[in-house]
């Protein structure tokens, strides 16, 4: 059955797929997620700050993104980006910003929120009196946040995280709505100039679907690794 | 002189009362014994000794700095202050050593080897020296509360509050924590102490408060508190733990 299909488009196009499309991928999806937990994990510090105004700011941020498509936060974030630009800078016009550089920062804003909540979980899950252990030695808020309570709920949410940016990887095939040429609209464009839809779609399923379940078949055995006794 | 002083403090949790107009003082080098019942509150007290409760009414004052006051720089006073908890705290993600070195480094401003070597000091004399490169969950209890010892003295304290510190343990480690405590007291350490273990009150103790319902209800030299409590609700609860 296979007898009408060019496989061999694969083979012709796999330095333009990797070196253009999968680099793309891999380092927005890098991209995001190290920034997205950064950014984040201050979200989580502030929906649990007693601080009424700054848990309400960032729990209003939080579950705004949560409630919204992708796909429309990208399409938003690429109108509005221009436009933020200039009242930022006070320029004449709308910023130029591209969609490339936009879809970076969609992205972590994006993921953002969902690494707060998981970081949120991670330091609930401290027991509160190490924090009184921290503040008992002399520590300040921010010393205690850094030392004693960061590292430990990193390291609990390691495995959660982590499943998180495989989901990220694989959403950031949405960036073809910019028609920005990740491993996804790499091969799309290529299927479509040589007509060989079904071999490229079934080639990039077999890659996405290789790593992703690597990297989660990694998750779960660094799980049992990092699962320590208290 | 008065280290702590603890003058009318109350404290509400909403409509409940934890603390009821409590007045009393540590001198320097005295040891005090803080016992009661369950929900008595004596945990809460000593916790606003160092700020770590914040409280309502009243004064408290550590070394004529007053703890309640919002310009008091907590971090700094705490620092002066020794705390071991009942479930030992220590930071499970770091080595025994690194809990010791980490506030001497980050409060103390110490460079790694003087606070290396104070840790060491520490260890040695709580008897862990060879459990420096261990984890704390690689340790039994008695062990982790006193590497918690070790690391409330290497900010070279002025003062010791314990919370409960032998509850948590199994009763065959109980003693190697209240032996490490006993030399304490006896190098003349000041030392608030919440505890139900009173052959360790008997030995040290210079007075013992006993509290009940949020109210300390006798505050008595050692001799007093256990040859006649004034109180009838000092001698329900000693002759309830002292019957066995």
């Amino acid at each position: 059955m296979f007898s009408d299909f060019d496989f061999d488009v694969i083979q012709r196009s796999l330095p333009y797929l990797f070196k253009e499309g999968m680099t793309f991928t891999l380092t927005i999806t890098f991209t995001a997620m190290s920034a997205g937990i950064v950014f984040g994990t201050l979200l989580a510090l502030m929906r649990l700050s007693p601080f009424r105004p700054l848990a309400t700011v960032a729990g209003a941020y939080v579950n705004l993104i949560r409630s919204l498509p992708l796909v429309l936060v990208i399409f938003w974030f690429y109108f509005l980006v221009p436009w933020i630009g200039q009242w930022i800078t006070g320029a004449e016009r709308p910023v130029l910003v591209g969609p490339y550089l936009s879809s970076f920062i969609t992205f972590t804003l994006f993921e953002a929120a969902f690494y707060c909540e998981i970081m949120r979980a991670g330091i609930q899950s401290i027991p509160r009196n190490q924090v009184a252990a921290g503040y008992a030695l002399g520590l300040t808020y921010g010393q205690t946040m850094r030392t004693v309570v960061l590292p430990q709920a990193f390291r609990n949410m390691l495995p959660i995280l982590l499943t998180q940016t495989i989901v990220l990887f694989q959403d950031t095939s949405l960036v073809y709505v910019l028609s920005i040429s990740d491993f996804l609209g790499a091969a799309a464009k290529v299927a479509q100039r040589d007509g060989r839809l079904v071999e490229m779609y079934l080639f990039v399923a077999v890659v996405y679907f290789i790593m992703s379940y690597g990297a989660s078949y990694y998750v779960k055995r660094l799980q049992t690794r990092l699962a320590v006794p208290r | 002189m008065a280290m702590i002083e603890i003058r009318h403090v109350s404290k509400w949790y909403g409509e409940f009362q934890v603390l009821s107009d409590c007045s009393t003082e540590v001198n320097q080098g005295d040891v005090v014994v803080v016992c009661g019942p369950s929900g008595s509150g004596k945990s809460t007290l000593i916790k606003c000794v160092n700020g770590l409760e914040p409280f309502q009414q009243g004064e408290v004052i550590v070394d004529n700095i007053s703890v309640g006051d919002p310009k008091t720089r907590l971090p700094a006073l705490r620092a002066r202050i020794g705390m071991v908890f009942q479930n030992f705290e220590l930071f499970p993600h770091m080595t025994v050593l690194d809990n010791l070195n980490l506030a001497q480094i980050k409060v103390l401003g110490r460079d790694l080897a003087a606070a290396q070597e104070r840790s060491r000091a520490l260890l040695k004399r709580v008897g862990l020296e060879a459990q420096a490169p261990k984890h704390p969950g690689q340790l039994s209890g008695g062990q982790q509360q006193r590497v918690a010892i070790a690391r409330a003295l290497a900010m070279d304290p002025i003062a010791m509050l314990f919370d409960e510190p032998t509850s948590a343990l199994d009763p065959e480690m109980i003693n190697e924590v209240l032996e490490v405590m006993v030399a304490l007291a006896n190098e003349g350490m000041t030392m608030m102490v919440v505890t139900h273990e009173m052959g360790f009150a008997r030995q040290v103790a210079d007075r013992v408060i006993f509290m009940d319902e949020g109210r300390i209800v006798e505050d008595a030299t050692r001799d007093e508190f256990f040859g006649s409590p004034r109180s009838e609700r000092a001698q329900q609860f000693l002759s309830k733990i002292l019957r066995h």
